[in-house]
């Protein structure tokens, strides 16, 4: 694809600006400064404005100094605001955000009005208007985005500690307000680099998104950074090719739509943090309970009438024992029955001789879990069926096997049902219980 | 920061014959904002003991705490750690912060924590070498929590997220701790383990001072008590300073008198709830102004 | 009505609506929700916009109206999933939200007058001749007409729920057991909050609104105590920085929903200065009165313990106070030897039996 002079300026830009934002941004995730970022892009225009009015120059470098001077105004107020007053963190964020754009809009209207005040010089700043990006504003970019990785650098263990362990950071003795001015100072820093290209009211999403997509994905900080870094960078490449090739799509937001929609993606599918994985493995659990739910009302209606294991008991039956709905159970005898475990005809359901087996596992589980409630712990006898209803289903067998010596190999649970032994390996010794019995 | 050189020494022992008080207080009045916290607390305190720090919520116990490490300005007082300021004793002594004060869905792991307290060895610009990391998984291990060194903390249960916390002040290797709490919500097993590794610190002559909130196990686990509402209601061995007209005189509700006193000059906030010492982190949030 | 009357008064009913509303905000911590809410309204304004192919009132406050409660719930469904805090799911959804409002413009409404920076700050200086007709028969400025009717349906909202408003910002809990839903409150809240918006949109632009929601608020929270204080005050200092904020602009030849929001500013930082309840000086004056008063009942103590004169020397050094403290305490002793509780003797200082009962009585064991 051919790219025109200005598209591959913007793409250069949109590239740069997305891995240093992502990957400052993620500090600012983690230390619950989002918004501060919003702020501080806010705060950056009346810096821009006087350093216009001063220098008269159009030139990247001193706005960009006028910039950071206000935006570390910006959190210096912020904090002032906090410190020596009862108005709250969000509070202070929300006035220097409005108070200081106002302030540059009153500069930049002004100026707009003044003879010779080229307008659309200044209001780039405002949505960011990337196609104007030059060569000497990348290298701008380039330099200052480069000055905050190697910093972060330098820094990297003590900004982890800080801000993981605040408290524990300043008795190991060290320079905590320091560094966080530092943190402050490198934040200004990326929105200066990133205002022309994304503007003020966006560049909070080019700090956060990307790094809350990462976040998703990986435990490391570092790999966070990295890939905070990747996704910022791939975000601003692909938002800055569509504007490019679309007409009609402004760069900023199309970054900041990319950015979300991995967002989105990261959240529902990230291997363990995900939306989607978790729900899943929820339903899996789910399930699985609701089988072994079924097999053991198999078993005990078919023990209670004293007959036939194998007995055909009715669905309407096993729905009344649980108040379970029709379609569920269904679903789950069709799943058993998949399984080889039980047989239905019509609407009754019988245990096979693999599911009866099964079916003892599971209430010998249950049975010994009371029982161990009753002895052990001295709870009453009808106060241990729920807790063993839910336990039963997280034991494991070696949680079983150990259950049964502590309670010395028992015939019958608490309320004197017998508790099914364990089965017989084949070819093998008889069970302890076996053994035990003259 | 100091630049010791590494060694791994777990089982350091301080000079037995020396009688310099691990911490001495003088008359420290601690207010926050406007409304005091501590109150002309005066003590002394000697090493290679495990004291507990007692009394009410808002008693001013981690503020305590706070004020020996040089965290917070008193308002009036001197303390002294092995006899001098705290910032000329700071290898010396090893912080556990309250385990909530942390987020622990903070993307690191079991190692990575205790690496930290290792930071003030490993020096700026430098990155921790091998042997800081086996010094680290050594301190995991002596806690029990060697196989999970690089579980993420999120995943780890509140028990061990308090051994994690304490192996980070084992790699510290000091001569005194200040703990906040070290056995808040933690269940029976890992709370005996803290236990059985607090007293190992003390036979190596290590002195061990932890707010403590569980008055039923005050007796049983320390030796000293030191009794805090505001004031210095008692300080001494359990056997004699935790009775029960102590505890009365610390929990009995005469808080409020320099309280109330202090209120009368101060404004009424009715549009703000006062703060609570141990709700204010929570509520004010962990923000970086605090 | 002359355009300088429109302009003040359309200033001033978004003052007065935004401070209402926006002093729960500010009670409430949710001073970023609502910056939020201003920003994602834009889709909404843009889609109504689209779909009647105009730009009456009506389906643009319902569009935006919607799209603010869309922003809550989206800010809550990322928050609630555990994966992102609060102020990230903020920091999140609302740049996205405007993001798409701006993409949608650009696309399909460039060609119209829907003017981008506008949106950000407003103009508010076109109001007197953007009247609303009437079967061809004009009604005056639009602006008056619909940010009068927001005005009075934030008020509406105020004083019918003003209990359960009050309640629910100050304990949420007892709210909630008393069985007033706090959820349906935030949400009127922030639908108000969403209309409102909408309503100052013409005027001031989305970030604008935001000082009008904020800056005002905050100020009265410096100066008094109470709720209902509270929000008169809000009004009155949104009121006022609207008419001062025009005054200025016309001075400077500048935007005057600007200087409306540098106009709240000042006043925000007079009263954090100046207010005898919380403002800096005060604050300062009354915590150098504790702090002598505390020091003064310390020595009263130490004196009392002591029993025998202590020389100052001996006295600051038991205190641990540097020289500079030093001169205070000099002007510590002073007083209490004023009021004799002191007493200077050629060896040190003494407490007096009236000083002993003055340590005493406020605390001393």
């Amino acid at each position: 694809m051919e790219l025109t002079f200005t598209a591959r300026n913007v793409l250069l830009g949109a590239t740069l600006l997305g891995a240093v934002g992502g990957v400052l941004g993620s500090f600012a995730l983690l230390r619950r400064q989002s918004l501060l970022g919003d702020a501080l892009s806010h705060a950056a225009l009346p810096g821009v404005c006087l350093a216009f009015l001063v220098t008269g120059s159009k030139d990247p470098l001193p706005l960009a100094l006028g910039a950071l001077g206000a935006g570390i105004a910006g959190s210096l107020t912020v904090l002032a605001l906090v410190r020596w007053s009862r108005i709250k963190e969000d509070s202070a964020i929300g006035i220097v955000l409005s108070v200081f754009f106002g302030l540059g809009i009153v500069l930049l209207t002004h100026i707009q009005r003044l003879p010779g005040g080229n307008q659309t010089g200044l209001d780039k700043f405002l949505f960011g208007q990337a196609a104007t990006l030059m060569e000497r504003d990348l290298q701008v970019m380039a330099i200052l985005g480069a000055a905050v990785m190697v910093l972060l650098g330098l820094f990297y263990k003590e900004l982890k500690l800080i801000t993981f362990d605040r408290a524990f950071a300043e008795s190991l003795g060290l320079p905590v307000r320091a560094l966080e001015g530092l943190l402050t100072l490198l934040l200004v820093t990326v929105v200066v680099v990133g205002l022309q290209t994304v503007g003020v009211v966006l560049m909070v999403a080019t700090l956060i998104t990307p790094a809350a997509a990462a976040r998703q994905w990986t435990d490391s900080l570092g790999w966070m950074l990295v890939l905070a870094g990747g996704v910022g960078a791939a975000s601003g490449a692909t938002g800055a090719l569509a504007s490019a090739s679309v007409a009609h799509l402004p760069t900023g937001p199309m970054i900041v739509l990319v950015a979300s929609a991995v967002l989105v993606v990261s959240l529902l599918a990230a291997p363990r943090r995900g939306l989607v994985r978790a729900w899943l493995r929820e339903r899996g659990v789910e399930q699985r309970i609701r089988r072994e739910n079924l097999l053991k009302d198999l078993y005990r209606t078919g023990e209670e009438a004293g007959t036939d294991p194998h007995r055909l008991v009715p669905l309407p039956h096993l729905m009344g024992l649980r108040g379970q709905a029709f379609g569920a159970l269904r679903a789950t005898a069709r799943r058993l029955e998949r399984q080889g475990l039980l047989s239905s005809h019509d609407d009754t359901l019988s245990l096979t001789t693999e599911g009866f087996r099964e079916a003892e596992a599971v209430v010998r589980k249950h049975r010994l879990w009371e029982l161990y409630l009753t002895r052990r712990l001295e709870l009453a006898s009808d106060h241990v069926h729920r807790d063993a209803e839910a336990m039963e289903h997280a034991l494991s067998d070696d949680d079983v096997a150990r259950l049964e010596e502590l309670l010395g190999h028992p015939e019958t649970d608490p309320h004197g049902r017998p508790i099914p032994p364990a089965p017989r390996q084949p070819g093998g010794a008889p069970s302890p219980r076996e053994e035990a019995t003259p | 920061m100091s630049q010791a050189a590494f060694e791994p020494r777990l089982g350091a022992t301080p000079d037995p014959r020396s009688d310099v008080p691990a911490i001495e207080v003088h008359d420290l009045t601690v207010a926050y904002r406007t409304q005091p916290v501590l109150w002309d607390v005066d003590f002394q305190l000697p090493e290679g003991e495990l004291i507990a720090i007692v009394g009410p919520n808002g008693a001013g116990k981690s503020t305590l705490l706070k004020a020996i490490l040089g965290l917070v300005e008193p308002l009036t007082g001197r303390i002294e750690v092995f006899g001098a300021p705290y910032r000329r004793r700071r290898s010396w002594v090893g912080y556990v912060p309250q385990r909530e004060s942390v987020d622990w869905d903070f993307p690191t792991t079991a190692l990575d924590v205790v690496l930290m307290g290792l930071y003030g060895r490993v020096g700026w610009f430098r990155r921790p070498s091998r042997g800081h990391t086996k010094r680290a998984l050594e301190c995991l291990e002596h806690v029990g929590m060697h196989e999970l060194a690089g579980r993420q903390i999120s995943q780890l249960s509140g028990g061990q997220q308090q051994r994690v916390f304490l192996a980070r002040a084992l790699a510290q290797d000091a001569r005194l701790y200040l703990m906040d709490e070290p056995f808040a919500g933690v269940d029976v097993t890992t709370e005996r383990a803290i236990l059985s590794l607090l007293e190992e610190l003390r036979s190596q002559g290590r002195t061990v001072v932890a707010v403590h909130h569980d008055l039923q196990t005050v007796a049983e686990y320390f030796d000293r008590v030191v009794l805090l509402n505001m004031r210095l209601i008692a300080e001494g061995p359990v056997a004699t300073t935790f009775t029960d007209e102590n505890l009365q005189r610390t929990y009995g509700g005469r808080l409020t008198v320099l309280a109330r006193a202090a209120e009368t000059l101060l404004e009424n906030r009715r549009l703000d709830a006062p703060p609570e010492e141990s709700t204010l982190a929570r509520r004010e949030g962990r923000g970086p102004w605090s | 009505m002359s355009p300088t009357l429109v302009v003040l008064t359309v200033g001033s009913l978004v003052g007065a609506s935004c401070a209402l509303v926006g002093s729960f905000l500010v009670l409430r911590k949710m001073a970023l929700l609502g910056d939020a809410i201003s920003h994602a309204v834009l889709p909404g304004i843009a889609i109504a916009f689209l779909l009647t192919g105009g730009r009456a009132a009506l389906p643009m406050v319902v569009g935006a109206g919607a799209l603010g409660l869309v922003t809550v719930f989206l800010v809550e469904l990322f928050n609630r999933s555990g994966r992102l805090a609060e102020d990230a799911s903020i920091g999140v959804v609302f740049p996205a939200l405007f993001s798409l409002g701006v993409i949608l413009i650009s696309r399909y409404a460039s060609q119209v007058d829907l003017d981008l920076d506008c949106v950000l700050y407003g103009e508010i200086a076109y109001t007197p001749w953007d009247v609303w007709l009437v079967a061809g028969r004009s009604l005056g400025p639009k602006a008056l007409w619909v940010n009068g009717a927001i005005l009075l349906l934030d008020l509406a909202l105020v004083t019918l729920f003003y209990k359960e408003l009050k309640l629910s910002t100050f304990d949420p809990e007892l709210a909630a057991a008393l069985g007033f839903s706090p959820v349906l409150l935030h949400y009127l809240l922030m639908g108000a909050v969403s209309v409102t918006v909408v309503g100052a949109f013409e005027s001031v632009g989305a970030i604008l609104v935001v000082a009008m929601l904020v800056v005002p608020p905050a100020t009265a929270y410096l100066l008094t105590e109470r709720l209902g204080r509270m929000l008169a005050v809000a009004v009155g200092i949104g009121v006022a920085s609207a008419v001062v904020g025009y005054f200025v602009a016309r001075a400077l030849d500048a935007s005057i929903a600007g200087a409306m929001a540098v106009v709240a500013g000042s006043m925000l930082a007079g009263a954090l200065a100046l207010s005898p309840s919380h403002g800096l000086v005060a604050r300062a004056l009354r915590h150098r009165r504790l702090g002598r008063w505390l020091t003064g009942r310390i020595v009263l103590l130490h004196l009392r313990s002591e029993g025998s004169p202590v020389s100052r020397d001996a006295l600051r050094e038991r205190l641990g106070w540097t020289r500079s403290r030093s001169r205070r305490l000099s002007g510590i002793l002073r007083e209490l030897e004023t009021r004799g509780w002191v007493t200077r003797e050629t060896e040190g200082l003494r407490v007096t039996a009236d000083g002993a009962r003055a340590a005493e009585e406020h605390g001393g064991a």
